[in-house]
């Protein structure tokens, strides 16, 4: 057994290297072979099952409803609404990046699934590129419905400052949530049943310190800038800046700060999560987590 | 599974065979007993002491603490209004409706799908109900748990009125107590549904507690609601429950909105043990009628892999 545990591993990466001697032209194909095979499940999973969109929805704006109750029973301006509307559709990224991201190589290994992907000629990086735009695309149109729909029943005043500042940093901030959650799918590989429990626990807590229903400025500013690490944060405080016209008295930091910081997060997000992807691989394989299901 | 097999165990998940099915009263309780100390390993042994306890009271504190921080910005922290004790209350307790009633139901998706012993408990001499029911124990403790750290933290950290000796012990611990029966109850009645779906199986239990927090006036009193959308929380038992609580605990939190202070602490029992029967009632037969279109169906032991 240990002989083969041992054994095992090193067939799987030169296996790896073949692919990679295959020169940069096959490779790159593969690659990105990868990532539509990977993004595709995601996009048409939309479409199997309908009803899930109006769940997903739904689900949400229960929560931005009672949020936007509480302000209305404390007797908040009107902008705090449309800071809740805004949080609460973006909660789908987060939630989407955490159980459909992050957790995912857990899922994968208790279906059987990570065995299949170890094994194969494909990336483990084009996998995780491939469920991020996936994912990203689904959540986008769910974003979209949540704050159209809040907008409309709760009448929030939406006035846009520039659509390109708006969609740079609707974009930055993804690509950095995203990196995110690509560089922690490397730690669910050595995560047993743990994993799911991690997971929840990452949701309350993040939707405080991101600030998801108050302007994150309202935190400590040590703890607001300790809570910038989360992309969330600062995409959700420049876009608030952007999309109200209240929204720059209670920013947290200059959009241009903000954007800067968010592109640096998204360049060391990625790049982490490639070298860290690769550590934990070896990792994982060595010590035969790749196979097991402690549940 | 064969009609004929299939109606036999529905007599027998009735009580006509009571002894095949461990029927005495004493099985059950050993049977209820096992059930709480499984669902405790399954709750807690992933982790140490520590971390369980950590991540028992990390995510209702940090609820907590977006509704303090919302609260504080808008009214300076102004703690002492009575308005900061329904909300904080409301909340605090609100936990029990997601470990009690979601715990119950989530056994059915985790037994079937997870674990997939769900099969291996509807052969074993156990009445599914009360096997679902002591599966709830487990959450119901971390539950208090946690509702005792967040009111604790809200007495000294925030200036929770909430002095021991002003308690009114033996109302807040009836309102408790029939609360959870009722909580267990619509668990019950999840499962139920649970078991005969596939695809939403996750997302029932989401709707229907987020449904219930919105409507039953848990963290904001039920006039903010537009006016048609009121008679819904007047008519869910946690609206009752709630408010038992919160007179219970704090004076003075009653009478600051008029939404259910024309009622008596009396009438409000009264409200709350009649809605708590008929939803067990209602919980009752709609399990039953799904526990026996799941074994018609042979939905026992389906795994849908989502």
């Amino acid at each position: 057994m240990a002989t083969a545990s041992r054994a095992g591993p090193r067939s799987v990466l030169e296996t790896k290297r073949m692919g990679a001697r295959a020169g940069l032209g096959v490779s790159l194909r593969v690659f990105l072979q990868t990532v539509a095979a990977r993004a595709y499940p995601r996009l048409v999973a939309q479409q199997r099952e309908r009803s899930w969109m109006f769940f997903d929805v739904f689900l949400p704006m229960i929560g931005v409803s009672a949020y936007v109750f509480v302000y209305r029973a404390i007797g908040a301006p009107e902008a705090y609404v449309g800071f809740v509307v805004i949080g609460g559709a973006m909660t789908a990224f987060w939630m989407n990046v955490l159980w459909a991201m992050s957790s995912q190589l857990y899922w994968e290994k208790e279906q059987g699934n990570l065995a299949l992907y170890i094994m194969s000629p494909a990336s483990l990086m084009g996998i995780l590129l491939g469920m991020a735009l996936g994912g990203m695309t689904a959540t986008t149109l769910r974003a979209v419905a949540i704050m159209l729909l809040g907008g409309l029943i709760f009448h929030v005043p939406f006035a846009v400052v520039s659509v390109p500042a708006l969609l740079g940093t609707f974009v930055l901030a993804m690509a950095a949530l995203y990196g995110m959650g690509m560089m922690t799918a490397s730690l669910f590989l050595l995560f047993g049943r743990e994993a799911w429990h991690l997971s929840n626990l990452a949701q309350e807590p993040v939707y405080l310190l991101s600030g998801f229903y108050f302007p994150v400025k309202t935190l400590n500013f040590w703890v607001a800038l300790a809570a910038s690490m989360i992309p969330l944060t600062l995409g959700l405080d420049a876009l608030r800046q952007l999309v109200f016209p209240a929204g720059a008295a209670f920013g947290f930091l200059s959009v241009t700060i903000e954007l800067g910081i968010l592109a640096g997060l998204a360049v060391v997000f990625l790049i982490g999560s490639h070298f860290l992807l690769q550590h934990m691989e070896r990792v994982a394989i060595r010590e035969g987590r790749i196979t097991e299901s402690r549940r | 599974m064969s009609s004929e097999s299939g109606m036999t165990s529905a007599r027998t998940w009735l009580g006509v065979q009571p002894r095949a099915r461990g029927g005495t009263f004493l099985n059950q309780l050993r049977s209820f007993a096992v059930a709480a100390w499984l669902g405790w390993q399954i709750e807690s042994n992933w982790a140490d002491v520590f971390l369980f306890a950590v991540y028992s009271v990390t995510k209702p504190i940090a609820g907590a603490a977006i509704l303090v921080i919302m609260y504080s910005v808008i009214t300076r922290g102004d703690f002492d209004s009575p308005l900061f004790a329904y909300i904080y209350l409301g909340n605090a307790f609100y936990t029990y409706v997601g470990s009690v009633m979601g715990g119950i139901s989530w056994t059915i998706i985790d037994d079937r799908e997870r674990y997939k012993m769900l099969k291996y408990v509807y052969v074993s001499p156990i009445r599914p109900p009360v096997y679902l029911i002591g599966r709830g124990v487990a959450r119901f403790l971390a539950g208090t748990m946690s509702v005792l750290v967040t009111i604790v933290a809200g007495v000294l950290f925030l200036h929770l009125p909430l002095v021991l000796g002003d308690v009114n012990w033996p109302m807040f611990l009836a309102a408790l107590g029939v609360g959870v029966a009722m909580l267990a109850m619509l668990g019950l009645l999840l499962a139920g549904v649970v078991m005969l779906t596939a695809h939403h199986m996750f997302l029932i239990g989401e709707a229907v507690a987020g449904a219930l927090f919105l409507f039953s006036g848990a963290v904001f009193p039920l006039d903010v609601l537009p006016a048609w959308l009121r008679p819904i929380g007047f008519a869910m038992p946690l609206t009752y429950w709630l408010e038992l609580l919160r007179r219970s605990l704090v004076q003075g939190v009653a009478q600051a909105y008029p939404t259910l202070s024309r009622f008596s602490d009396a009438q409000l029992f009264g409200i709350l043990i009649a809605l708590t029967a008929l939803f067990t009632v209602v919980a009752l037969v709609v399990f039953r009628w799904c526990d026996h279109q799941a074994r018609e169906r042979g939905l026992i032991d389906r795994v849908s892999n989502y």
